[in-house]
Order: structure tokens, then sequence, then C-alpha cells
């Protein structure tokens, strides 16, 4: 205990010396956080400082283990860690799928040159990774997919296309679900690969959302050539690692919904509907608001809860579908009423006062979050049959 | 600290889950129901309680009591909540000696504490007095009469009111409903001269009563903590108790659900198990999910009163308002989902819908900890 009291202390005053004032705002929105890779885009010097300084210490990625470049953290300094971060505000240093989906597959299915060549460069930001899974014929249906690739000796040749695909435009590298063998049933035949984005032949296409933003593309494979040592895991056994990636991704989605905002609901709500002795005029509104609070700060328990039950061995393995219901529905009620709160200011597009209509894209993109890495209710089939064993129709 | 149970908190779960399965299943209550029990619990089943140690679960070693904390006392009213057990366990073992532990002298502590542990009294709080919670309205009167006082009004919803030995009870000593300030707490002997108590059993088959008081004479040296500024020991106790409720909720809650998903299992229509239908796996999964938010909320607001008791409230509130929310979600689609059958007296799932509803009303429901936990968050 006495150890990890002076962590505690040790990592506060590292964080005060080390995080720039900048870092300490609540991060506004996708477009304002780090994503590092080969041509960054820093919204200032601080931000670039912050990254530099974290991934020195492999705190970018606080548990991974050393050699790969990670912070070599306990789970308890860990979480000692990210408390001192809330603490003082300070924001995640490097937003990254390369952290929260590629990594934790490679770490268990990638081979040990894999995990030397694309782990350290994850912690540092340098490369940005984006995910090829979904395709225009496979959404929910996932295994479904067609993208093929077809042996060429000590090379693969990969044709098709997939959608949804988040930042590839701006993305380094993918990891990408192909179908190497067409005969096999569905879920046998996939394999999980690792290319470059500048390889000739993959180009993408931004899709223009119904908040006006682009973060997801159409990417096209039209013969491109993957050497085989980019194969993560065994030939046609890409569904494991898909699957098993696909658990991260839920966690990080679900727990997009917990994004620390420095003014509660309630106090926005009061400068747009006004107060009465103390109260927001508004009571009807009230009553949601503090409901919702209700859920969120239970929610936000239950991700600490969930994280405590898988260091003593509780958790159930497809719990990540409850937190990926669960944050998704609840950010998506959170911002319908972050938009009553609004009234009709929260419906500006426009413009340097709304900041180009921040709050109106910002919850017109959050109705992705129940659909993006598996809907609500391929969710709920999860539960249905794997946690509750609920018998197969 | 973890969410989790530790080693001891574990094994006191399955060791009461393990007693009350045998010594205390629904057939328990339906026995008292059926026959119109007098006290409405079993005092021998009570002293089982005391045997184990449950009655002094949250009394100071120095008093005799086993020295644990919420967490272990909600571990236990979460086992009572699965089997519906009803007896003096929140009553006496929580609410009163919260109130007695944390702000009775020392000669009282030692008076009643002492009692508690031995199985010789049964204690309770007097609050309500209108049929839905506000305990700062209280109206109740205690009237300075030399070195007494003299109290008058009407309380409802006294649990365990017509058994108990011992009341505590909330009176104005100043100021007037609505105010926190100027309530004091009493310790009055319940055969005191002036009280009447009528036992109003609820549709849940467990213990409250109406009491009155009538110029009932209760000396200065009964009085509980400070006069005039008893609200701070009445929201503490109070917290407990709503904890506690709602760690008795989520007993309820999961019991009735994993009832109704063994039915879903089981019960066949149009030559297949209902589990198979999409439309009431996707119920199932949901209230899956909502009982496990709630057990997190309730779980963090046992563990807070542990650590920091007077800083609680907002934690308990979440955990309040949750519980009842997401049991009475549990009793809804438990009887629906069970159909007809659900509806029938002879079968058990009707019980814990009753309970619930009880449960969801005892010390504010899920409206009132919602305006609560606003109020704290200043909006």
């Amino acid at each position: 205990m006495d150890n990890l009291e002076t962590f505690r202390k040790d990592t506060h005053a590292w964080l005060e010396a080390n995080c720039p004032p900048e870092m300490r705002r609540p991060v506004q929105g996708e477009e304002d956080a780090c994503w590092g890779g080969r041509h960054p885009a820093f919204q200032s010097d601080a931000q670039r400082l912050w990254l530099e300084r974290m991934a020195a210490k492999g705190w970018t990625v606080p548990e991974w283990p050393r050699e790969y470049g990670g912070g070599g953290l306990s789970r308890d300094e860990t979480k000692i860690l990210r408390q001192e971060m809330r603490a003082l505000n300070c924001r995640a240093p490097l937003t990254s799928f390369g952290i929260s989906m590629l990594g934790p597959a490679l770490l268990k299915y990638g081979s040990e040159e894999q995990k030397r060549e694309h782990l350290p460069k994850i912690v540092r930001g340098e490369i940005r990774w984006c995910q090829g899974y979904s395709e225009p014929g496979a959404g929910s249906d996932l295994a479904s997919l067609q993208t093929r690739a077809e042996d060429k000796g000590d090379q693969y040749l990969i044709n098709g296309s997939k959608i949804w695909t988040t930042y590839a435009d701006k993305a380094d590298w993918i990891f990408c679900l192909v179908r190497t063998d067409p005969s096999a049933s569905k879920h046998e035949g996939i394999s999980f690969l690792l290319f470059d984005m500048e390889s000739p032949g993959v180009s993408t296409k931004p899709i223009v959302l119904i908040s006006g933003l682009s973060p997801f593309c159409e990417t096209f494979f039209d013969d491109v050539l993957v050497p085989k040592a980019n194969l993560v895991g065994k030939l046609n056994k890409g569904w494991d690692v898909a699957k098993y990636l696909l658990t991260h991704e839920r966690d990080m989605i679900g727990g997009m919904g917990s994004t620390s905002e420095n003014r509660s609901l309630g106090q926005i709500a009061g400068e747009t509907v006004g107060t009465d002795n103390g109260m927001l005029a508004d009571t009807a509104l009230r009553a949601q608001i503090s409901a919702y609070e209700i859920d969120a700060v239970a929610f936000r328990l239950t991700m600490e809860r969930v994280g405590d039950m898988a260091k003593v061995g509780q958790a159930h393995p497809a719990v990540s579908s409850l937190l990926k219901y669960y944050g998704t529905e609840l950010n998506k009620r959170r911002m319908e009423l972050v938009m009553s709160a609004g009234g009709t200011d929260a419906l500006e597009w426009e413009g340097e006062r709304s900041r180009e209509g921040r709050t109106a894209r910002a919850w017109l993109r959050s109705k992705g979050n129940s659909i993006e890495g598996g809907t609500s209710e391929i969710q709920l089939n999860i539960i249905a049959k794997r946690i509750l064993n609920l018998p197969s129709a | 600290m973890a969410l989790v149970l530790n080693e001891e908190q574990t094994m006191l779960r399955d060791n009461a889950r393990g007693f009350l399965g045998k010594n205390a299943p629904i057939a328990h209550l339906r026995a008292l129901r059926d026959k119109r029990d007098a006290d409405g619990f079993s005092r021998a089943l009570w002293k089982d309680f005391v045997e184990m140690g449950w009655a002094g679960i949250l009394v100071p070693q120095e008093y005799g009591g086993l020295g644990l904390g919420y967490v272990e006392a909600g571990v236990v009213m979460e086992e009572l909540g699965r089997t519906l057990t009803p007896s003096p366990f929140l009553s006496t073992a929580v609410l009163a000696t919260t109130a007695i532990a944390r702000a009775g002298t020392d000669q009282q502590k030692k008076h009643y504490l002492s009692q508690i542990v031995a199985g010789d009294l049964i204690a309770t709080l007097a609050v309500d007095e209108t049929a839905k919670h506000h305990p700062e309205k209280t109206a109740m009167t205690a009237a300075r009469a030399g070195n007494s006082f003299k109290l008058g009004g009407a309380k409802t919803f006294v649990i365990d009111g017509h058994v108990a030995n011992l009341l505590i009870a909330v009176a104005r000593t100043a100021g007037k409903p609505g105010d926190t300030d100027g309530l004091t707490l009493f310790l009055v002997d319940a055969s005191a001269r002036g009280i009447r108590a009528e036992r109003t059993p609820t549709v849940d088959t467990h213990n409250a009563a109406r009491l009155t008081f009538q110029d009932v004479n209760v000396s200065a040296d009964n009085v509980l903590g400070r006069i005039d500024a008893g609200w701070e020991v009445l929201e503490g106790a109070l917290n407990a108790g709503r904890a506690a409720v709602a760690a008795e909720m989520v007993g309820a809650g999961e019991e009735a659900f994993s009832r109704t998903v063994a039915y879903l299992r089981e019960r066949k229509q149009f030559g297949r198990a209902i589990g198979e239908f999409q439309a009431l796996q996707h119920r199932a999964a949901h209230l899956y999910c909502e009982l496990e938010v709630t057990r997190s909320a309730v779980l963090k607001a046992l563990q807070t009163l542990d650590s920091s008791f007077d800083r609680a409230g907002a934690i308990v509130s979440v955990a309040k308002g949750r519980a009842g929310l997401s049991a009475t979600l549990a009793v809804n689609e438990a009887v629906q989902m069970h159909g007809g059958i659900g509806m029938t007296d002879e079968f058990d799932i009707g019980l814990f819908m009753k309970r619930v509803r009880v449960g969801q009303e005892l010390f504010g429901d899920a409206s009132f900890h919602a305006d609560r936990l606003a109020r704290l968050n200043r909006y």
C-alpha cells in the first residue's frame, strides 16, 4: 500500500509539472483530440509537448509492457495514474485506434516481430491506424464480408472495398478483415491483415454524414499487394482476432458516454431556461436531467466495477456488450438533453457564436454511437445468448 | 477501494444465502401471512439472526457488536431481498443502530446498543408523517416542560412500529414544518403513556404502523444528539436506511429476474422455448444491464457510508433512485413474462412485485432522490 501511495504522490507531482495548462481543459470533440500519425496535425505546441512527454514515459499506454514501449504499470498503478489525471483535468495525450483496438489484439495474437514493430510506434503516436471491418454488404452481419485476399506466393493480393472506415483518409496503416478461403463457411475463411495505406491500389473517399462532418470513409482496394508476414494470428482464423478486438472497441465506444464536461447539464440548462429559487425553472427538464445524471453516475461506477472485477477474474467475457449498449444509449440521451437545454441556440449550424454548430453536430454524431462497433440490437443479442444463456432460435 | 466484495464479505454473503434459503425461504413469508401472525415476523428466526451477530452487525465491538460496516449490512439486506424475509433487521440493526451509534452519549450507547446486540430490544425510527417522504416537513411537536419534553403528533409508516420497544421519534423543538433546523431526536419507550400504535399491514406482508403521541413525557436525558440540531443525525440514519433498502431491492430485483430467465428457458409456446423470441431476449438483456448498473451504484453507496459517512448523500440518492426504478422494471417484466401464472397468488413472483413497490416508496422514491440530487448539484 505504501508503494502505491508513493507512486500516487510522485505521479501527481510529475503531472503537475509536465502537463501544460492548455491540456487541462476538456477535449472539445474528436477534431480537438491528438491523433498523432506520420503527418500529425497538432492543434498547438502544448498538444505536441504533452504527447512527447507522456510518450517518453510510455504513459500514453501505461499498462502495456515496457519492452513494447508501454509504461509497464500494474493495474493499480494505471488506475492511480488515471485518477490523478482526472483530478488535474489532464487530457488523454493521444487518441488512437492503435491503443484502444489493435494493440490489445496484437498483444494476444501478434508474433513477437509484429509486436516489436508496431506497438512502440503506437505508444509514441507515430502511426495512425484505421479499422477495415464493415463492407457495403456486411454491417451487423459482419462475417459475410467479401473483400478477397488471394495467395500470390509470399504476398496476398487484395481486392474489394470497406465502408465506415473511421478516418481512413488520415490513417497511415489499416488492420483489415479479408476473406482468404471463399469456400469455407462464413466465419471460417476470414483472416486478419495489416497493411500500409500508402500501398499502391488503396484509395479512400470520405462520406458526408448528417452532422456535415466526415469521420468515415469508403475504402477501396484494387490489386493491393501485402506481405504474408503481415498476417496476424493463423490463416483463416481471423474471426477470433476480430471478435477479441471488437470487445475492446466496444469498451472504448461505451466509454465515450462518460466524457468529462466542465459544466453539468443542469448548469447549461440554467443559462437558457432560467432558475427559480436556485432550481431550474423548467421542472420537467430538471427531472429529466437529474434522472440522466443518476444513470450517468451509476454507469461510470459500472465501468469502474467491471475493471475491478476483471482484476480478480470475475468479469464475464461478454460484459463489453453491456458497456457498449448502455454507454452509447446513455450518450444519445445526454445529447438530446444538451439540445433541449440549449434550445434554439443549439440549432445554429454556422458561425463563431455556435463554433460552427458544434452542439448540433455533436448531437447528430452521437446517433452513430449505437450503430458503430455493433448496433445496440447486436449487443442485446450477445447478452441474451452469452450471458443469460437464452436459447437460439 | 475496489468495487467488489472482499473475501470476508463474499463469505458472509454465501453464509447468509445458505442460511436464509434453508430457514426463511418465501414459504416462511407465506406462513406468517396465512396465519395472520400478530408480530409479523418470527421471533425464533430473529433469535438466530442475533446468534449469528446480525442484530449487532453495525454495533461497534466495544458495545459487543460485530463492528462491521454498511457493505456487510447491505450484503445481509440483499439476501433478505432474495427471500423476501420480514425481520427487524432494517429497523433495529440499521436505522436505530446508526442513529444511536453516531449520536448517542456513551451511556445511551452502552444501554441501548448492548440490548440490541443481545436481541432484547427492537428499535425503530419514527419519522414520516405524510404519505410521501418529506422528513423536513416534520410537524410533531416537542414542548419543553422543566427537565422533560411533551411530544404531540402523529407518525405514519413506522417500520416495525407495533412491535418495537424503543422509538426514535423525530419532533420539532423549534421552527416550522419545512425547516431542517429545529428538529430533535428522542429515545422514547414505546410503552410510554400517551402512545397509541395501529398496525398497518402493508401490501407486501411486512410490518408498519401508524403512531399517535399525545402529551408523551420524555426526559431531557433521552434526547439523542443535540436539541434543535437533529437534522444531520436523522439524514445519516436515513441515508443508511436508503442504502440498505437499495441493497434489498437489488436482491429482490435480481431474484425476480433470475426466476424469469429460467422461465424463459423452460416455457414452451408455438413449439419452442419463449426465450428464443428476440422480443423477449432484448427485454431480458436490457433488464440485465439495468440491474448490473444499479448494483455498481449500490455497492459504491455502501462503501461511501463506510469511508466518508457524512459525504454519502449524493451517491445514496443515486443508489436508492436507481434501485427503485430497476427493481420495479424487474418485477413488472417478471409478471408480464410469466403471463397468466404470474398473476396468481399461488405463484411467488407477485410477492416480489409487492415488496419492491414498498421498497420504492420507503425513505424517498426515485423522484424524491432525483430532486435531491439536483439540489445537491445546485440546479
